[in-house]
């Protein structure tokens, strides 16, 4: 530790601290711009210029480091000057436009200036102007003039992004920041940059002019998307969000928010917002209130229940449902007598039920996954499962951790990976399976699996070598892993890994709670599976916060048992053309933003949240419509007031934390890798929920470009296909004309084609065989 | 997109450097993709660099596109707007405008009609004024496309080279 | 091209001859005894860091650090990559002394590098070349795979079991490339920015290695001090100052060229060395070090001594050696606006101070020779450049604002003329 003096004040900074980051340790502000605590330092704006006593001029405090017994100070007449005279270099050329400027009332540049700046202006000759630039659908560059060349966003997209998507071209006072010509920015976390910029250079697409900041209120909350919670400030404005931010949260989301995170609120907005109860007779749709629908509802249940049995009505719940809906979703169902209760639609192997011993969740903390030494990820697309979480793993990744991948196609992570094994859905099991037999020789540990068939990859032994020598290796499984037929398999062999290298395991929670779907009892104990209800349709169906033919394994599958049952009542929040088509009651339902509730995220944490609005029209929150219909039902227990007495009750259950396990209490896997054609489909990062799939800015960036079928070599070569051109697809008996791409990054065998888009959504399952040929 | 040729020589340009920093060889391979185009290219804008050509060498050495147009621009050697035949740089720095370096410039641009940044209209001559070449002594000096200095360009100098250019 | 004879670097070059930069005429002149000697005795390094340190060889990029101390600097038992850097980015207005070392002696660079490297315990090296002297590369490169053939550079140099790879890298239009840290830069493929100091190449260089920069000038000295002797290259000039200078002689001159002088030569000497004024005018002023250095009027200039402390006494810096000469006819405002527009021109633009305020100097200067000067205008030339010095990463700020200041100082009246009365007080002529 260091003895420093700021200001006056004595105190102590350790080794390698810089001067700002000493005067932060203390409270003490020193303006700055193109300093910020997670980027590399550029030391460019100056503005941040402070007084070292010995030293012969100012010194950029974001960039010095202090040395020991040296006098700093932030607010000398040197200091004060520096700090003015780079104000006005910084103003002479910034446009004087902060009554229209988006950024106005929350501007850096306009915040320091009115303390560091000077007044009247000196500069009595032409400003610069500088041409708008072209960066996509979420971020604004059109007003270029005001940026002060301070790089941060440089440097986001590059450090943070993974890969430099802004540049700053030309030089001098010609510099100017853009994208590379004719691209756009099309990073899954490129909003942060609006964040970033201190000016009004870069701003919200969707938000600009929308506002003036300051007749926003705001709200805390937390994202209803990926199982990371990243924690939010929705902005609102007579009872509509107008702009989500990040609340800083460094265990969870840093300072950073997805775009997924960011930009889904626009889907809140929507017109296809369901604001009304429906109901269906005579072929047609008709408005009603909610005694009549509820009654309709009711007497739909009775009904069946009455003519087919209670197990001829199936719930199909969403991990996307606050922790309260699922928990009264299921309470309602076992107490009417159904057991047919499951979140998990987008599954297909359901055979390690019977040998849960607790919730599925991350095994460690967000924060302990970042610091462990060696990191297996197993079937995961990771930037577009978790865009937040790979971006803090990229950044573990630069700090040494060793990262290694096993996965159905070799992705561009924009990180180091040490050690990677792609193999085709149907090579899944036997690739796990490989990096247990190199495991088990390197421990000499016995597995009570067979792996006689197994033969041990170069890549494999690397994976293993990597998880053995590390101090603390952990292995995560993520959605495609999740999604897969041999989900049971993968598990019990990652455990059997875990069990004999001495790593952690867990799995990524691919939705915001799917911790909170499973503590709950949300799942199928006792009854019937999501996928068992769609392979043996039901009479009847209660869909809560769920469109089948796009949170479903096989939307195919899933439409067609919709269509048979007698009556499909859902509760949903979007009057979706899916729904419109099958279903016979809709009852308009609050999303996140309109209720009290929580979501337990990946490492177990439950985040309470209230109502950033009222609910829109007639919609209401979800945990109220199931108290109601619980009390229509005649069942006992449905008595609550609020959001927070159902959430008491739950959690009344037991700790959270020791309901938490990833280990089955018996395991079993066929290791053979198999031969074949197979699909690998996957949602897209805007397509995990209806919020996001509803918001347009996101629908219109190139990552919810319409699907396109990638095709490994082999395939591609036997089709006899040509770049581009119409390929007809074949898949449990429906066919599709997409445009055809050959990628080499595919192992061979695989057709990689999105689910949870209209476009595909009459082919059936993600992980199934599929045809393709010229079309 | 670019001549065996060229590759070869960006690839010997390469392996200059340790083989995790390709990226040192940028400039060499922008100047490399120049020259191929300016001998090759029959118009400006085909002697220039594009934005696909840029790309294509990024691609090339594994970089973002991005930071090869930031080197591209940043170092004013490389064209980055249609170019004539022969491209005339005159230093008029102060030393050598000392030394003829503005007259030669005034009188290029008299004989060639055309003013400072411009390109004769059949394409041919581009004529820039440029800074500082490390040639102070030799004043009035100039570049023709980039590579060859010419020094102590007097008037009848001048007059000889274009005629050489013809 | 003049050149003095007696020198360090040219001593024996002759200048007509064509081969004159091939590695036999070098041989034939006593290059690569000074390496053949070091490597036969297996000198220890720091016996030929010692040297260097004697012989006072003073950076001649500019800034006239002592070249052996910085050499000491490095971590020698730094077990990683580590690299010598050779600054030939030669591109401050009036000097082109490097150019031509590598058109006429690149093998004492060479032989110069290949020592340092040897000294400081690296492997590998590049020397950085100054775009627009195309030809000077593709001759360095020649000279390079001489000295390669010749088993003078690469692997087991000399069968001595010492091994040195050196490479040539080439800029292509970029002045602040001659920073050190924006050359580093440039050579890892980037912008030519200069980076933050600390930390100092030495420690963090290229590639974040241990890193040395020198000039080409302070390279191709070196074989000359290991062959004949620190005390020998001292004595060739004076104390603190010490060997042979080049001197780039610009302007107004009738022999303008480079000129190898003892440092601590007069000006007047080397005034007429160049050939006394062209066409008898009379010496108005002179900017002793570059365009960076402060002018001098013609009456100061007169009585200084060629070398570091002379000339920094008299208010300005020896910096690459570059005399830029001018004459009674050049218009002072005109001058300082061309050499306003060249620091506007290649600021790199990161820091705010440089990339607003070169613009902002320059516009107002030439507002000024335009005849729209303003009362004020000198205060507030004044008060931006003592904004902008000091507190930026590299010294092109500072660079860009000297000139500002002398010429105001030194000629404040010709300012106050035109301000005053929309013309100039001299008819400027350029040549
Ligand atoms: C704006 C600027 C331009 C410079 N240009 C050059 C140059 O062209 N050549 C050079 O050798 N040094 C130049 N320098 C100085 C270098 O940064 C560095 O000090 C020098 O190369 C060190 O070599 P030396 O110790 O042998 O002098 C420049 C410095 C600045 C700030
Ligand atoms: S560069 Fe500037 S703001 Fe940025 S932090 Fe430093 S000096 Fe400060
Ligand atoms: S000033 Fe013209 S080459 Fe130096």
């Amino acid at each position: 530790m260091l003895e420093i003096e700021i200001d006056g004040k004595k105190l102590t900074a350790p080794q390698g601290s810089t001067v700002m980051e000493a005067a932060h340790s203390i409270g003490t502000y020193i303006p700055h711009f193109c300093y910020h605590k997670k980027l590399s330092i550029a030391a460019n704006c100056r503005m941040c210029l402070v007084e070292v006593e010995k030293a012969p001029k100012p010194l950029p405090a974001c960039a010095t480091p202090v040395t020991d017994g040296m006098k700093i100070h932030t607010h000398s007449d040197l200091a004060k000057k520096a700090q003015a005279g780079v104000m006005e270099f910084l103003l002479i050329n910034h446009p004087l436009d902060c009554p229209i400027c988006d950024q106005g009332g929350e501007c850096q540049l306009q915040d320091i200036a009115v303390g560091y700046g000077n007044g009247a202006s000196r500069y009595q000759e032409e400003k610069r102007a500088v041409p708008g630039k072209d960066m996509g659908p979420l971020v604004s560059a059109e007003e270029m003039s005001r940026c002060i060349h301070c790089t941060r966003c440089v440097r986001f997209t590059e450090e943070i992004g993974g890969f430099q998507e802004i540049g700053m071209a030309h030089r001098g006072e010609f510099s100017e920041i853009l994208p590379f010509l004719g691209k756009t920015v099309n990073s899954e976390i490129s909003g942060n940059v609006i964040d970033l910029c201190p000016v009004g250079a870069l701003t919200s697409k969707p938000y600009r002019y929308s506002t003036r900041a300051w007749e926003l209120s705001r709200r805390k909350s937390v994202s209803p998307h990926d199982g990371l919670g990243a924690n939010l400030i929705v902005q609102v404005k007579h009872n509509e969000v107008m702009r989500v931010l990040p609340l800083e949260n460094e265990e969870i989301n840093e300072c950073w928010l997805a775009d997924r995170d960011r930009f889904s609120y626009q889907g809140l907005n929507s017109d296809a917002r369901l604001k009304t109860p429906k109901i269906k007779f005579d072929g047609r749709w008709h408005d009603t209130d909610w005694e009549t629908a509820l009654a309709y509802v009711v007497k739909g249940l009775n009904g069946v229940s009455a003519d087919h049995g209670k197990d001829a009505i199936g719930f199909l719940t969403s991990p996307h449902s606050t922790t309260e809906e699922l928990y009264l979703a299921q309470k309602l169902a076992r107490a009417f007598g159904i057991n047919n209760i499951d979140y998990r639609s987008a599954r297909s192997d359901f055979r390690a039920d019977a040998a849960k011993q607790g919730a599925e969740w991350l095994g460690s903390s967000i924060v302990e996954l970042a610091a462990a030494k060696s990191v297996l990820v197993i079937g995961s697309s990771l930037r577009s499962e978790q865009p937040l979480l790979a971006s803090r793993i990229r950044q573990a990744s630069k700090k040494g951790m060793a990262l290694n991948i096993i996965h159905v196609a070799d992705d561009e992570l924009l990180m180091n990976v040490h050690a990677k094994l792609i193999a085709s859905p149907l090579a899944l099991v036997n690739a796990v399976a490989q990096v247990l037999k190199a495991v088990v020789a390197i421990k000499g540990g016995d597995s009570t699996l067979d792996l006689a068939q197994v033969d041990v990859s170069a890549q494999a032994q690397a994976i293993a070598d990597s998880l053995c020598a590390g101090e603390t290796a952990r292995i995560v499984l993520g959605a495609v892993a999740q999604h897969h037929p041999a989900y049971s398999e993968l598990l019990a062999l990652t455990q059997e890994i875990a069990r004999i290298s001495g790593a952690g395991f867990g799995v990524l929670s691919e939705a915001a709670n799917s911790v909170g779907a499973e503590l709950v009892g949300a799942w199928a104990q006792g009854g019937m599976s999501a996928g068992e209800m769609i392979a043996s349709p039901r009479k009847a169906y209660v869909l809560l916060n769920t469109e089948p033919e796009f949170d479903g394994y096989n939307s195919a599958a899933s439409v067609a048992a919709m269509k048979q049952a007698a009556t499909v009542i859902a509760l949903t929040a979007y009057q979706s053309e899916g729904l419109l088509d099958y279903a016979d009651v809709l009852l308009p339902i609050a999303p996140f933003s309109e209720t009290a509730g929580s979501f337990i995220n990946m490492e177990g944490r439950l985040q309470a949240f209230n109502g950033v609005t009222k609910p829109q029209g007639e919609a209401r929150p979800a945990w109220k419509v199931l108290r109601v219909l619980g009390n229509m039902l005649s069942l006992d227990g449905f008595g609550f007031n609020s959001a927070e007495e159902v959430r008491s009750e739950l959690l009344a259950k037991g700790d959270i934390a020791q309901r938490l396990n990833n280990s089955l209490s018996s395991i079993a896997a066929n290791t053979a890798a198999k031969a074949g054609v197979v699909r690998v489909g996957e949602v897209p990062v805007y397509s995990t929920d209806a919020i996001c799939r509803h918001a347009p800015a996101l629908q219109a960036t190139a990552l919810a470009a319409a699907p396109v079928a990638r095709i490994a070599a082999d395939v591609f070569a036997a089709a006899g296909l040509a770049e581009g051109e119409l390929a007809l697809v074949k898949q449990g008996g429906a066919t599709l004309r997409v445009p055809a791409h050959l990628d080499a990054s595919l192992p061979a065998g695989v057709v990689r084609l999105a689910v949870a888009r209209a476009e595909t959504a009459m082919l059936g399952g993600m992980f199934d065989t599929i045809e393709i040929e010229r079309g | 997109m670019l001549s065996a040729e060229s590759l070869a020589s960006i690839d010997r340009e390469v392996a200059k450097y340790p083989a995790d920093q390709k990226r040192s060889a940028v400039m060499a391979a922008l100047r490399i993709a120049l020259t191929e185009r300016r001998e090759q290219g029959q118009t400006p804008e085909a002697r220039c660099l594009t934005p696909e050509v840029i790309e294509y060498v990024a691609n090339y050495l594994e970089i973002a596109p991005v930071a090869a147009y930031e080197v591209a621009t940043f170092y004013n050697m490389y064209d980055m707007k249609p170019v004539g035949k022969y491209k005339i740089t005159v230093c008029t720095n102060l030393p050598c405008a000392l030394s003829g370096g503005v007259s030669a410039a005034k009188y290029l641009s008299e004989k060639l009609g055309i003013a400072i940044g411009e390109t004769t209209a059949d394409g041919k001559y581009t004529l820039l004024e440029g800074e500082c070449m490390g040639a102070c002594g030799d004043a009035p000096v100039l570049l023709v496309n980039n590579h060859k200095m010419c020094s102590h360009m007097s008037p009848a100098a001048i007059d000889q080279k274009l005629a050489e250019l013809e | 091209m003049a050149i003095f004879k007696s020198g360090v670097i040219f001593e024996g070059v002759d200048t007509q001859d064509e081969n004159a930069w091939r590695l036999a005429a070098y041989e034939a002149r006593g290059g690569y005894v000074a390496l053949r000697k070091i490597l036969a005795a297996q000198m220890p390094q720091d016996e030929v860091i010692a040297e260097v340190k004697n012989s006072g060889l003073r950076g001649r990029g500019g800034a006239g650090f002592p070249t052996g101390l910085k050499w000491s600097f490095m971590p020698r038992s730094f077990p990683g990559d580590k690299y010598v850097v050779c600054n030939t980015d030669e591109g401050e207005p009036g000097t082109f002394k490097d150019r031509d070392i590598l058109r006429y002696n690149p093998h004492a660079l060479i032989e110069g590098m290949i020592i340092a490297g040897y000294a400081m315990g690296t492997r590998a090296g590049y020397n950085y070349i100054h775009g627009e002297i195309f030809e000077a590369y593709e001759q360095f490169e020649a000279a390079l795979d001489e000295a390669r053939a010749a088993g003078l550079l690469g692997q087991n140099i000399l069968g001595t079991g010492f091994n040195f790879e050196l490479y040539a890298a080439h800029g292509y239009g970029a002045y602040i490339c001659g920073e050190e840290t924006a050359l580093l830069e440039s050579l890892e493929g980037k912008k030519g920015q200069p980076r933050f100091k600390p930390p100092f190449p030495a420690s963090y260089g290229l590639y974040g290695k241990p890193t040395t920069i020198n000039n080409t000038e302070s390279f191709a000295s070196v074989p000359f001090i290991i062959k004949d002797g620190a005390q020998k290259f001292l004595e060739a000039g004076k104390p603190n100052n010490g060997g042979t200078k080049l001197f780039s002689v610009s302007g107004h001159v009738n022999r303008p060229g480079n000129y190898e002088v003892p440092l601590g030569t007069p000006f007047t000497e080397l005034l007429e060395m160049a050939g006394g004024m062209r066409d008898g005018k009379k010496l108005k002023a002179v900017i002793p070090g570059g365009s960076s250095a402060p002018v001098l009027p013609a009456e100061i200039m007169l009585g200084v001594t060629m070398d570091y402390d002379s000339i920094s006494k008299a208010g300005s810096m020896l910096g690459s050696g570059a005399v830029i000469v001018m004459n009674e006819d050049v218009c002072m405002v005109r001058a300082l606006e061309r050499l306003a527009y060249f620091y506007h021109e290649e600021s790199c633009g990161q820091c705010t101070p440089c990339r607003e305020g070169t613009g902002w100097l320059y516009r107002i200067i030439h507002r000024i020779l335009n005849g729209e000067g303003r009362p004020g205008d000198l205060e507030l030339l004044d008060s931006v450049g003592n904004n902008m010095a000091g507190r930026t990463i590299c010294a092109l700020a500072d660079a860009a604002v000297f000139p500002v200041r002398s010429f105001t100082k030194h000629f404040r009246h010709e300012f106050e003329y035109l301000i005053e009365h929309g013309k100039p007080l001299v008819d400027h002529k350029w040549c």
